[in-house]
This record gives structure tokens, sequence and C-alpha cells, in this order.
């Protein structure tokens, strides 16, 4: 039975830890699937953290902190738009310039307006998203196995974290069930047939960057205002790089998004729980291993060693009409 | 209602300093099929372009049916019951067939009854125009002749009154085209009208009602398809050229310097290009291969050069192979003496960013000469490129000036110096004056006539057919992939016409 | 659409329009200032005097200017052949190894200029090992360079917080590091160079690695213009039909290339541990390996436009500690904000402005009548 809770409880952390990833890898999917490659989804990420955590602690409102935060995020997004889209710039180069400008203004304007080294104030009461307790949750508790799955596993979530993972079936749904969907896939594939097609490639494509922005923001606000209690310097720490490790890992699906980010998830989880804990026939292994799978797992996976990764065929090229 | 169904007016159309289409009038009667015939490059695809809303005139008017619209974006065109089955498809690769049909014509914003909808048109289409193709197949796994007729029920999907079809039998074979031709006559004796761009003559006479003539960004001519011939619409599409002046001696062809043999070259789709084609080049010969763009001459130029992979044959360089079926290794070649002018100078006879004296080495840029304890000795590379400018008559005459400063003529010049003041025992050169003003032009072929002379095997290909008149000793003309025939310089020019439109004797579809 | 065809002056080209998205990069960084209400005439004045105040100021400027014009090198190199290589600051910090390995094994038996040339061999090994699997993967494999090394940059960063904490930590010590260096280990510093100009470079480590950065950058420029490896760099960069009509073989170009970018990253690492820490502790690269996207950018990849960029920065990390001393609202992470305005302005939106100094540069010399070239056909 012991076993079991700990099972239970790494479990739970594997499920608190993956949701960010989730809803930023989903964010990098739209992107990346109209064509525009998404290397910003660390600046995204942190900047509506910070913004989230910092409306939430000003107006003591958590909904008003993340919508502050979806909406930082989606100025992001929006430069980033432009630079790619619109002035056909490189999109490396831009998600580059983009994570930097974010790790560096998040701690000055944090320092300028707290005062607290770069930290918001901690966020207490309304202005922190609370859990949810599913119905009958503490009534069932005490069932074997499935009682402790219920309560402590389903049971007991932001709802962000319930958001994150409808979202997977939803983009699903959207992507490959909706106009738009097979719109954006098209783009991405080839912007010429969308173009000949009479739809807008520049609309279509801003629109993907945008909803990229949305969900990034949903992810920062988890990380700031459901999480953790306020926001810290660089508490993104690479999770936006995860998630794109994530997206490439998943070949760009939805579904596998999803596994891949429980997957880097329970590696996060474990790397906690293991430490010093021996396994069997190995022993004891460095928390290091388990941080480093999940990018180790990714290069091996892109150099074509498990499965083929493709990106969409005109992902990172800004579409130019041919001649 | 009126019977034009497209009329244009005036339409021009500049790409920087590329005039394209220059004041461009066309009228094409409804229920008809009309036919643009030009050689590549004379701005068919442009017009046509513009008609479909995916370029803008800078100037002109549209009329659909008599009416004056503006056409936009190709969703303006589509409304306007205009459809296009593009040279390049425009398709989604890893999407089914009913997606790519669907795309854009979806019908709400969930799918589902579009697909059900799409389905079952596809299938009425299907049974209309015998047109079978399986809707959930994916498109990169199809041969490129369903994927075009994929495109057309695009075309059908959208309801098009008026179908555009450019290039379409490139990547058809002959069984194939004739069932497309059957299915343009249906569309047009169910009162559709349909535009078909071709550079083929005999398509032409096959199929279409009327016909008009496009060269060098005009429209030159417009004729009834009964009331013209070959030979007419061929002197129309080439035009009646100065006659170059050419000095040449007779040529005193020695030893075979480069032999080809079977040679078959695919490209980067799978289509064939070149089909066992096999010939010879003497020294101080040149021997020019005739054809209209884009039957198979740049793939063979490719594969002799070693920058392609053939998929079998032999070619034989000073009586030793060349393992063209292998890798490729350029650098080799030129170590063994084979000179080549490549046909996109932009692109690959030159790096427009460096500097004119690192151009002059490009592909020699391992030679010792120039090298001096490990480094470029920039002095000598710039002082040799100066006697190659003055040799040459490149202007401005500056080793320094980066190479995208240079006019289009000496840009030339710079290849062909490289090239020529190498001692080749080979030389194989593409398109040597295309966009080269017409001084440059008589200054290389001087030259060409001198390598040959001193005793250089020289093969020539050019889409300028008399440029092949006046240069070579002996025509191959290509057609198709394949050498349909030989011919001495001195036969006319429109019996190598026919010959390039794959005429004579091969008229499988035409009456 | 008419602005692709257009052609400016070598001036307007290389220093009006870098200029400009310099300039502007510079004035939404001061937008950023005036915003958490300092001024920002004050904030350039506070920098300007932090990093040339003083001797001591000029030697750090100096010291940080070393790092960036290795990291610089090592972007542009790769820039040449059309390789985006993001992973400088992984390869530099592994880099950090080769180099505390030659340390700790000769600091007390060997004098410190026979180290440091063994130290330098092992930076650019170490350096060129950790760019060898993402550039072997992008040539052979198609693997997205840009990918594989940002996470070679995560696989470096948790591998050395093991190497550190583990393996070369000395035995009874807490510390995440290694142990300090003796003499041999232990870089001369420059102060002499400075005493010529009559400065006192104080405690700044200013270290004879600047020497070795510039002999390095010039180095460089030999490799790229002047040798026959870096005409197919840069062929292969410009155009690879080209270098396959030359007859140039990508895929080698491409591991030679990162290999170099690699090491060049790698060098960095002798800076700090050689030249000032004497010791290899966590995270000495500190960002550097990413300034070096932003300096080769501002400086075009061209070695004589590096070493200014990377100076300006070595302005920003020196004097940006003189502002954040002065003005509490502003701390160092300004410079990265400004490292990624730059990268913006001078990278992705380094097309911005062309059209408008078009126009008036066609306004300018209408007049004049010259005519456009033709160059297409």
């Amino acid at each position: 039975m012991e076993y079991f809770d700990t099972v239970i409880v790494v479990l739970q952390s594997t499920v608190r830890l993956s949701v960010p990833l989730i809803l930023t890898a989903l964010a990098g999917l739209y992107a990346e699937r109209s064509g525009v490659v998404d290397i910003g989804l660390e600046g995204k990420l942190l900047a509506a953290a910070f913004a989230g955590a910092s409306a939430a602690a000003v107006l003591g409102n958590a909904w008003l902190g993340a919508a502050v935060a979806v909406m930082a995020s989606m100025a992001l997004a929006a430069v980033h738009g432009y630079a790619s889209i619109t002035q056909r710039g490189d999109q490396i180069v831009s998600g580059t310039a983009l994570n930097f400008i974010a790790a560096g203004a998040t701690v000055i304007l944090g320092q300028a307006w707290f005062r607290q080294g770069g930290r918001t104030p901690a966020l207490i009461g309304d202005a922190r998203f609370g859990t949810w307790e599913l119905p009958f949750a503490d009534a069932v508790k005490d069932v074997p196995i499935l009682g402790g799955i219920y309560s402590n596993l389903l049971s007991g979530h932001y709802l962000l974290t319930y958001i994150a993972f409808i979202m997977v079936p939803v983009s699903w749904w959207i992507l490959f069930r909706t106009r738009f969907g097979l719109r954006l896939r098209a783009v991405g594939e080839n912007p010429g047939a969308v173009d000949t097609a009479g739809i807008s490639v520049v609309r279509l494509r801003y629109s993907a960057v945008l909803i990229g922005g949305i969900l990034c923001g949903l992810a920062g606000a988890y990380l700031s205002i459901a999480m953790n209690a306020g926001f810290v310097k660089g508490m993104s720490a690479g999770k936006g790089f995860i998630a794109l490790a994530a997206l490439v890992f998943a070949k760009w699906k939805p579904r596998n998004i999803l596994f891949a980010c429980l997957l880097f998830g329970f590696l996060d989880a474990l790397s906690i729980r293991m430490q010093g804990v021996a396994l069997p026939l190995v022993g004891k292994v460095p928390v290091q291993v388990y941080q480093a799978l999940p990018y180790v797992l990714t290069v091996i996976l892109l150099a074509g060693f498990i499965g083929k990764a493709i990106p969409p065929k005109a992902s990172g090229r800004p579409y130019v009409k041919e001649r | 209602m009126s019977d034009i169904a497209i009329e244009l007016k005036g339409i021009d159309k500049s790409f920087g300093p590329v005039h394209a289409n220059k004041n461009i009038n066309l009228k094409v009667r409804k229920g008809s099929i009309h036919g643009i015939i030009g050689e590549n490059g004379a701005g068919k695809s442009t017009l046509m372009s513009i008609l479909y809303g995916f370029y803008q005139a800078d100037r002109g008017e549209i009329f659909v049916d008599g009416k004056k619209i503006t056409i936009r974006d190709p969703n303006a065109a589509i409304a306007a019951g205009i459809g296009m089955v593009h040279q390049h498809f425009m398709l989604v690769e890893n999407f089914t067939v009913l997606e790519n049909v669907m795309l854009g014509a979806e019908g709400a914003a969930v799918l589902n009854r579009g697909i059900v909808n799409a389905r079952a048109e596809l299938k009425r289409l299907e049974e209309e125009y015998e047109m079978e193709v399986n809707p959930d197949a994916i498109i990169e796994e199809l041969p490129v002749g369903l994927q075009q007729r994929v495109e057309i029920l695009k075309a059908f999907y959208r309801k098009a009154d008026i179908l555009i079809l450019d290039e379409p039998t490139g990547v058809l074979t002959p069984a194939e085209a004739d069932h497309l031709f059957r299915i343009l006559a249906q569309l047009r004796d169910e009162g559709k009208t349909v535009i078909l761009i071709t550079h083929k003559l005999r398509e032409i006479m096959a199929i279409t009602d009327e016909v008009s003539v496009m060269r060098r960004g005009e429209m030159v001519a417009s004729r009834k398809t009964s009331e013209t011939n070959v030979e007419e619409l061929a002197e129309l599409m080439v035009g009646r050229r100065v006659l170059l002046n050419v000095e040449k001696g007779v040529a005193l062809p020695k030893e075979v310097r480069l032999s080809v043999k079977d040679l078959t070259v695919k490209d980067s789709r799978g289509v064939t290009m070149v089909e066992n084609v096999s010939f010879e080049v003497r020294a101080g010969e040149i021997v020019g291969i005739a054809g209209v763009a884009g039957n198979g001459q740049s793939e063979l130029l490719e594969a002799i050069a070693g920058m392609r992979s053939a998929v079998q044959g032999e070619v034989m360089l000073n009586g030793k192979s060349t393992d063209v079926t292998g890798p490729g290794d350029p650098a080799d070649l030129r170590a063994r003496k084979l000179g080549h002018v490549s046909e996109d100078r932009h692109h690959t006879g030159l790096v427009l960013q460096f500097e004119e004296a690192e151009n002059a080495i490009l592909g020699y840029h391992g030679s010792p000469e120039y090298l001096r304890g490990g480094l470029y000795n920039m002095n000598a590379i710039r002082e040799a490129a100066t006697v190659e400018i003055e040799k040459y008559d490149i202007r401005p005459p500056n080793p320094r000036l980066k190479t995208a400063n240079f006019s289009g003529g000496n840009q030339q010049k710079i290849v062909l110096a490289r090239e020529m003041e190498r001692d080749p025992d080979v030389l194989i050169i593409g398109q040597p004056t295309r966009g080269v003003d017409v001084g440059a032009i008589e200054f290389i072929h001087k030259r060409i006539i001198e390598m040959r002379d001193q005793g250089k095997a020289v093969l020539l290909v050019s889409v300028e057919l008399d440029e092949i008149r006046s240069l070579s000793d002996r025509i191959l003309v290509m057609f198709d992939g394949r050498i349909v025939g030989e011919r001495t310089p001195d036969t006319s020019e429109s019996e190598i016409g026919l010959l390039m439109a794959g005429i004579e004797g091969k008229m499988e579809a035409a009456e | 659409m008419s602005a692709p065809f257009a052609k400016l002056p070598a001036w307007a080209e290389y220093g009006l329009i870098p200029l400009i998205n310099l300039i502007v990069a510079f004035l939404v960084a001061g937008l950023v200032v005036l915003f958490v209400g300092e001024s920002p005439i004050q904030a350039a004045y506070l920098m300007v005097k932090g990093a040339f105040g003083s001797g001591e100021g000029v030697g750090f400027t100096l010291y940080y200017a070393t790092y960036f014009i290795f990291t610089g090198l090592a972007v542009a190199v790769a820039f040449h052949a059309g390789l985006f290589n993001i992973g400088g600051e992984g390869q530099a910090y592994i880099a950090g190894v080769g180099v505390a390995l030659v340390c700790l094994q000769y600091d007390t038996t060997l004098p410190w200029y026979l180290v440091f040339v063994l130290a330098v061999a092992a930076s650019v090994a170490f350096g060129a090992l950790w760019a060898l699997i993402p550039a072997w993967l992008q040539a052979k494999r198609g693997s997205h360079i840009v990918i594989t090394t940002i996470m070679f940059n995560y696989i470096a960063s948790i591998s050395m917080v093991y190497l550190l904490t583990r393996v070369l930590k000395p035995l009874g010590s807490m510390a995440p590091q290694t142990r300090t260096f003796e003499a041999g280990g232990q870089l001369p510093r420059l102060d002499w160079l400075l005493a010529l100009f009559g400065l006192d470079v104080g405690y700044a480590p200013f270290n004879i690695t600047f020497l070795l950065s510039l002999a390095v950058a010039f180095g460089i420029w030999l490799l790229l213009w002047r040798s026959k490896l870096g005409y197919e760099i840069r062929t292969l960069g410009h155009s690879p039909s080209a270098a396959r009509y030359a007859g140039i073989n990508q895929a080698k170009i491409i591991i030679v290339t990162m290999l170099i970018s690699g090491g060049l990253a790698g060098l960095t690492a002798l800076n700090p541990i050689m030249g000032d820490q004497y010791r290899l502790q966590l995270d000495f690269v500190n960002g550097a390996g990413f300034v070096g996207i932003a300096v080769a950018l501002m400086g075009r990849s061209h070695p004589a436009g590096i070493i200014p960029a990377a100076i300006l920065f070595g302005v920003l990390y020196q004097g940006g500690a003189e502002i954040s001393f002065e003005m509490p609202n502003i701390s160092r992470d300004m410079i990265v904000v400004i490292q990624g305005l730059v990268i913006l302005f001078a990278g992705a939106l380094e097309h911005m402005f062309r059209p408008t100094v078009i126009r008036l540069y066609q306004r300018m010399v209408a007049g004049s009548g010259k005519p456009a070239t033709a160059t297409g056909e």
C-alpha cells in the first residue's frame, strides 16, 4: 500500500508538472503547423507568468491575472508574427530575440514595480487559483486503489489543469475536423496551395501564432498564479524549450504531445522523487539522468533512430509568391 | 450575356526590370478551347496568373462575361468561375485527395458535412468524366498524372466555368494526355471555356478551336486553329529574328572527346527527363542541342557535369568513364578538363554576393596557383581576373566589384572567361546568351567558335534556335527527353522547329 | 514589391541600415528605462562612465568583450555556411572541463604559458566535440541544427552540474567547483597594456586571453576570406547549388564549419577560468554564448564588425553594473533586454527600414538621373 501511495504521489506531481508543458507545446503546435517556427515559447511563457502574477497581485484577482498573462503572451506573439510573417524575417532569430527580451524585461519591470528582487508579491486568497475537488472525492478516498486514484490523482487540481488536458482533444478536433484546422495544416505544408485556393496565408498564420500566444499565456498563468503563489525570476526555467522538444518528440501530433509531455513531466517528477533512491540492478541513478533524458530522447528522435520527425514542410520559410 | 467569356485589355506586368507582359489584349470565346502558345519565358504563365488573381497587373482591364471585374486575389477569380491547373501543382502533398479538393471550399466551419458532400461530388465527377481517383489516397503516394487529375477535380469542385491549364501534358504519358484532351473536349461540348497554355504545337492543332501566340511578353497573333498551320505558328512563336552574322570556317572534327551512351536521367520528382540518349562530341566541333526548354536539356547537362546522378548509361570523357550514375564529382571532372558554363548563372554558375575575382575561380578554387602558404594570394587572383576582364571586355573592369552589380551580359562573360581560359578539352555550354545584351552576344558567339577552332569539343544547349543553327556543326534535336533527330546546320528553321515540337512522324494524338 | 530589385550604395547597405537598426534597438531600450521611471540619458551617461571612467572600468569592459569576441566569431562562422549555431553556450561550458583538466593536471609542474597552450588546445577540442553530434546529425540526417544545439545546451548544463557536484569537486568540499589552480593555471593580467595609456587596471581580470581573441579574430578573417576552406564555407552559405556546381562537399563543409564554430565557442572558457576565477565553477559562461548571437548579427558576421560589437556589449556589461549601482531599478538584466532588442532589430527585422531608406535614397539621386541597372533577364 505504501508503494501504491508513492506511485500516486509521483503520478500526481507528473500531472502537475506536465500542465505547462502541454499548454506550451500545444501553443507551438498551432504556430508550427502553420509554418511559423516558434522558438520563443520560453519567452512567452515567462512573460505571461510575470504579467499574470503582477496583475493578480495588484488586482487581487486570479482570473484578471490570467487574462493579463494571456494578453502579454499575445503581444509577444504579435511581434513574432510581424517579424516572421509581415517582414519575412528569420523566425529563429526573432524567437531568440523575444526569449531574451522576456528574460530581461520581467526582472527589470518586476524590480521597478515591486522591489522584491524580481519577485512579485506572494499571491494569497482570490489572487491565486484554488484547486478543484471533484464530487465525492472526499467520500470515496478510502476505497482501495480506485478511491486513491479518483481522490488523489484525478481530483484536486486547478481548473487550468483540466483545461490543459481538455485542450489536447480540442486541439486535435480543431486541427483535423474543422475548416480552420484544414487550412492551418495546409498553410504549413504548402502555402502556395492555400493562396491559390483563395485563402489568405498571412491571416491564417497570424491566427495560428496568436492562438499560440493564448495557450502560452495560460501556461504562464498556471506557473505563477496556480502552481506557485507568485513570480520568481526566470521561473520558466527552460520549460518552453522542453515543450519545444516535446513538440518535436510528438512529431507535431496532439495526442503524441500529451504522451510526450506526460513522459517529460514524469521524468521531472522522478528526478525530484528519486534523489538518493537506489533502483534494482543499476543502483542509485544520478538525478541529472532524469533531467537530461527529455533532451537526449529528443535528439535521438531527431536523428531518426526512433521513427522520423518530419516537421511541416513549409515551416521556417516566409511565404513569397513563386515566379 | 456576351459570347466572349474572357477579355483582357492592355494587361501590363513587370517584375522589377523584367517586363513579363506588354500591353496584352486577348479575347476568349465562350464554349471554346483556346490555346495560348509561346516559348518558355514568353509570359504565358504570368498572364494566366494575372487572370487567376495570383498576381496583380500593373495596368489593364479584365472582363468576364462582358462585365469588367477586378481580380484582387484567387478568391475573386474563383467567384468569377475561373479555375486554374498550375504547372507546378498547388497540392498539399501529405493531405488526402479529398482534403485537397475541399481546401478553400469546405462549406462550413466544421468539416463533417463538407466531407460527405465532397465525397459525393467527387464520385459524381469521376463518373461523369471518367476520372477515377481514390478520395482517401495521399497525394504524395499518387503518380504525377493522378496528381494532375486532382488539380482538375479541384477546379471542377469549385464549379469553374472557365478552366485554365498551364502546360498540363508535360507530366503526362501520351495515353494520359489523350484522355485529358477527351475531357477538355467534353467540357467544351458542355459549354465551358478552356484555356490551354502550352509550347507544343501538336497539342494546339489537335485540340484547340482558336490559338493566340505570345513571344517575349507580347501577344503577336490570334488565329482560328482551322485557318492556320504548324509552320505559321512555329514562325510566329520563334519570330523572324535578325540573322546572326557569325563567321565560321569549316569544322575539322578529330577524335571523340565526349561520348554519351544510353543515358537516362530522372528529376527530383522521379519523372524521366532524359531517356536513352546517346551521342558523341569530337575535338574541333560544336554539337548543338536544339529543343524547347523543359525537354530534358538541363538534366542532360547537369548529368554530364556531375551535378546530377543518372539512372543509367555511361559518359566517357577523353575515353574514360565519368561514373555518371555515381554521386558525381564536379571537381574531379574539372581536373579532367571538362569546362561547364551552367544554364543558370544566378544560382549555379556564380555566387552573386562574391566579388568578381572570387567568382573567377569558382570550381577551380583549389588550384595551387592561387594559394601561397595555404592562403589565397588575392593579388594573383585579382591580377588573373583582370587579364580575363580585359580579354573578355568585362565592364566595369573592376575585379573587386560585387558580382550582383554587373549586368547580365557581363556576368555571363565572367562565367565564360572562367570556363574557357583553363584550356578545357570538352566545354559544355548551356544558354550562352540568355538575358545577354546584343553587343555581348556577338562576342560570346565568336569566342565559342574560337574554342572549336582551337580543337575543343563543344556541346552547346540553347533554346534560341538561330543560335544553335549559326554556331553548331551538327544539330541534335531533343524532344520529351529523347534525341528525335540529327540535322546539319543548313537545315531550314521550320524543319527543325517541327522536330522541336515533336511533330514529323510522331503525330500520335493529332488527327 | 520594388524593394528587392532596388540597389543601395555600399555605405547605405553596410553602414546606414545597420546603424538605424542599432539606434532603434537602443531607443526602445531607452523607452524601457523611461518606463521604469529613470532617465535614459542619465543611464547612458552612467554606462559610459562605468565603462570608460576608470582604468578598472576599461579593464572590465575589455574582459567582458573577450568573451563576446569568441562567441560572436563562433556564431558568425556558422552563419557564413548558412547554419545557426545557437549552442555556443553549451560548447563553451563543456570546453571549461577541458581547460580545468589541463590546469588541474599541470598547474604545479608547468609554467603558465605551456599550460595555456595545452588549455587552448583542450578548450577547442572540447568545444568542437560538443558541436560534433549536432553537426553530424545536420549533415548526414538532416536534423535541424537549431533544435539539436538547444538540446545540447541543456544536456551540457545538466552534465556540468553532475561533473562539478560529483566528479571534479575536491573531497570534503561543499561548493560545486574544482580546487583553485596554482600559478601554472593562472594567466597574467594585461595591466601593462592599459598602463601604456596611463590607466590602472585595478582589480579587473583583464588578461592575456584578450590578445588571443584579437589574434583569433584575425585568423578567422584569414580563414573565411583567404583560405580554400573559407571560400567553400561562404559558397555553401550563399548558394548551395553553386557549391554543388563547384564540386564542394556539402556534408563535409557543414561538419567542419560546426567544429570550427564549436572550437571558437570553446575558447571562451579560457577567459573566466584561467583569467579570473582560477577554478571551474557552475554557470561560468553566464549567457555569453547567447550574447554571441547579437554580436554576430550586429557585426554582420565579419571580424572587423564583431570586435567593436563585442566591445559595445562589454560596455553594456560593465557600464550596466555601474547603472545598477546608481539606479536600483535597472539591474544588469537590462543588458539581456538590449541584447534581445539588438537581435530583433539587427536580425529578424533587419529589412524593416530598407524600403524607407531606398525611397529616400531614390528621391535623393532622382535629380542626378542615375538609371536603375537591370540585372535580371
